[in-house]
């Protein structure tokens, strides 16, 4: 996986809450065998019209924010589905950090294993977020995981919480399955004993 | 020892190991895998040359994209991309040596309804799968939650996950429920009090008589729907109708083994004076049969009510009742019960099992769908079809105008031809309303089957109340 350094970019405003994973990715392109390639069709129902049109009022299809690397969005981001579709396609387009009040748990969860870094911040940051991103492309964020830090394009800076261990493997692009598997005779002991204990399994 | 949820128990029995700061590595007993969300952890196996860990205690079924029309053999039926897909799926299966039910095979199904229907779900285990609705496991009394695709091939290859322990939320539904409403009644209401986030960071343990009084397939729809309100997995203490209902599957334990099972099954319960960081209470005599007006599964009333007015609402919510009006063609202030619908739904892992398709076929029962009316009936599992075949459902349904399909997820997230088309508006039994979920622009009103089957006849959102 790719390391997560810090991010200095153009944050796009979504000023929707429960941005659902079946708007971030539609479920027609659910149909391929891999994990790239997706970024095209991010958002694709409120980005493109049924000819495959843009639409221009649409954020990501605005010059300003065509470059954008950051998203500041509503409550409760990422919720329905678990399809890592979702966090392919916004990493494939660029996106690599996504700043809302919440998210839901599977999708944030997924974020991590995919370079992409989900900020939760109070919702009165998120909407001092909201406005400075509105302002486009000469206003830029800077995201600092080390630090855990957001700072505004004024230079506000708003502090993020994130767990210990997703940040170390973040910061370092470290591969959780490398990880476990240094584990494994742990889990071969687990496995002997819970053969005992609930042979049944 | 001090007290312990449910969710602690079963938690507690799983870990592998854990770190200072609470991130644990956590024991998976059942994999459940199915065509869409596994073609890419496969594929990362085999770029890194591992194996699956634990091949027997792993499931795949396909039934995201198949098509649910008879004679679907025929790979000729399957559009090109769907076909890759679900041969992707025989392969893996097959190259792997996991279990699978192809879509030849009678029990072939939806892969939350497969699961507990073969036995492989069990009371106390750990259940993890590609898809969020895994919550339905959950039932049973075993920690079941969605995962996202590297998970899948994390678990694949360790038969682990990495976890952070959630919060434990009680949901209590007391006393009975009133005629009509049904466990998909009681599961919109929650989700309608708590909002879709309101479970963010718990695992939800649904309990009260009126939980108690349902049956699994009733327990299976509620705790479908857990990852609605956001929670990680929704849980029900196993009873003695969990362990009938268990019994005799043909992945159930036997003999011996059943005792054993029996004497630690019997202890999954919360302790009395567990602790709980959230609790919900609503009383059975309250809700009332729902449906849904938006976009979003909160956005719930009883059938009886009216639109909302989106200045009703607080926050960003005002702007996100405005879109959902818009999106779905409707107005402050417009009765529900007059709402005309083109198509109805009745299947899906919320709603496709035998006493879904019974309680549906109970209201259509010597009548007909409204004209004009597309109404389909898609079951479960290929087992659900026979049996309702076999007790006279299928035939109450076709009798009536509604298609008799095969088993698959068909019109719940619309992957394979089964489609709303635009502007068109349906009651569905299904979990999700979002824009888009059942075909581009389609509209979509979530309820229980008894009620689909009431809108199927008149044409319009109905009080099931008023055909009983
Ligand atoms: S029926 Fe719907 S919710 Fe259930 S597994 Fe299939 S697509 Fe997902």
């Amino acid at each position: 996986m790719e390391k997560f350094e810090k991010i200095t970019g153009i944050a796009a405003p979504l000023p929707l809450v429960n941005i659902d994973t079946d708007m971030i990715i539609p479920k027609q392109f659910l149909k391929t065998i891999k994990r790239s390639g997706l970024g095209v069709n991010l958002f694709d129902e409120m980005r493109y019209d049924r000819q495959g049109n843009e639409i221009p009022d649409f954020v990501l299809n605005q010059p300003a924010y065509r470059e954008a690397e950051i998203l500041v969005a509503g409550e409760n981001f990422g919720c329905g589905s678990s399809r890592e579709h979702a966090p392919w396609a916004l990493k494939d387009f660029g996106i690599k950090c996504v700043i809302a009040p919440s998210f839901a748990d599977i999708f944030y969860s997924n974020c991590f294993k995919n370079g992409i870094l989900p900020i939760v911040l109070p919702q009165e940051a998120v909407d001092v977020l909201m406005k400075d991103a509105e302002k486009g492309s000469n206003a830029r964020m800077v995201v600092d995981l080390e630090a855990q830090t957001v700072t505004s394009s004024d230079g506000e800076v708003f502090s993020f919480d994130v767990d210990s261990f997703k940040k170390h493997c973040l910061l370092n692009g470290l591969d959780d399955i490398g990880l476990t598997m240094e584990k494994a005779g742990a889990i071969d002991t687990f496995e002997a004993q819970a053969a005992q204990a609930r042979p049944w399994v | 020892m001090s007290p312990k949820t449910l969710y602690d128990k079963i938690w507690d029995a799983h870990v592998v190991h854990e770190d200072a700061d609470g991130t644990s590595l956590l024991y998976i007993d059942r994999h459940l895998v199915h065509e869409v969300t596994s073609p890419q952890a496969f594929e990362g196996l085999r770029m890194a040359g591992r194996q699956v860990r634990a091949p027997g205690k792993t499931i795949a079924v396909p039934d995201h994209n198949v098509p649910t029309t008879p004679g679907r053999e025929n790979p000729d039926q399957m559009p090109e991309d769907s076909r890759i897909q679900v041969a992707a799926l025989d392969k893996n299966a097959q190259d792997f040596g996991i279990h699978y039910y192809p879509v030849s095979d009678v029990r072939q199904g939806i892969v939350h309804i497969v699961g507990p229907e073969q036995g492989w779900t069990l009371p106390g285990m750990t259940v993890v799968c590609g898809d969020s609705h895994t919550a339905t496991h959950g039932a049973f009394g075993a920690l079941a939650h969605g995962i996202g695709t590297s998970e899948v091939e994390h678990v694949l290859a360790t038969q682990t996950l990495i976890q952070k322990k959630s919060k434990n939320m009680k949901v209590e539904i007391t006393g009975k429920l009133r005629p009509g409403v049904t466990a998909k009644d009681i599961t919109l209401s929650v989700i309608g009090e708590t909002g879709t986030a309101g479970g963010t960071g718990y695992v939800i343990e649904y309990c009260g008589e009126a939980i108690r009084d349902l049956s699994m397939e009733g327990r299976m729809t509620v705790c479908n729907m857990a990852i609605e309100g956001g929670a990680r997995a929704g849980l029900i203490a196993p009873d003695e109708k969990t362990f009938e209902y268990v019994e005799g599957r043909p992945h159930a334990p036997k003999g011996a083994q059943w005792e054993a099972a029996m004497e630690w099954w019997k202890t999954l319960y919360s302790d009395d004076d567990a602790h709980w960081d959230k609790v919900v209470t609503i009383r059975g005599e309250d809700i009332a049969p729902v449906v849904t007006w938006g976009t979003s599964p909160e956005d719930v009333l009883p059938i009886t009510a009216e639109v909302p007015d989106p200045a009703s609402f607080a926050g960003g919510k005002v702007s996100a009742a405005q879109r959902a009006l818009d999106y779905m063609g409707l107005k402050p202030g417009q009765k529900l019960s007059d709402i005309e619908i083109d198509t109805v739904f009745i299947g899906s892992c919320t709603n496709g099992r035998i006493e879904d398709l019974r309680a549906a076929a109970a209201v259509v029962k010597g009548k007909k769908i409204k004209e004009g009316m597309r109404a389909m009936v898609v079951p479960g599992s290929g087992l659900v079809r026979a049996q309702a075949e076999e007790e006279g459902l299928a035939d109450i349904f076709k009798e009536a105008g509604f298609e008799w399909r095969m088993a698959g997820c068909s019109m719940c997230l619309a992957m394979n031809p089964d489609q709303l088309s635009e502007g068109e508006r349906c009651a569905s039994t299904s979990n999700r309303n979002f824009e888009g979920r059942q075909g581009y622009k389609g509209r979509t009103h979530l309820m229980s089957p008894a009620m689909a089957a009431a809108a199927a006849v008149t044409g319009r959102l109905t009080d099931v109340r008023e055909l009983m």
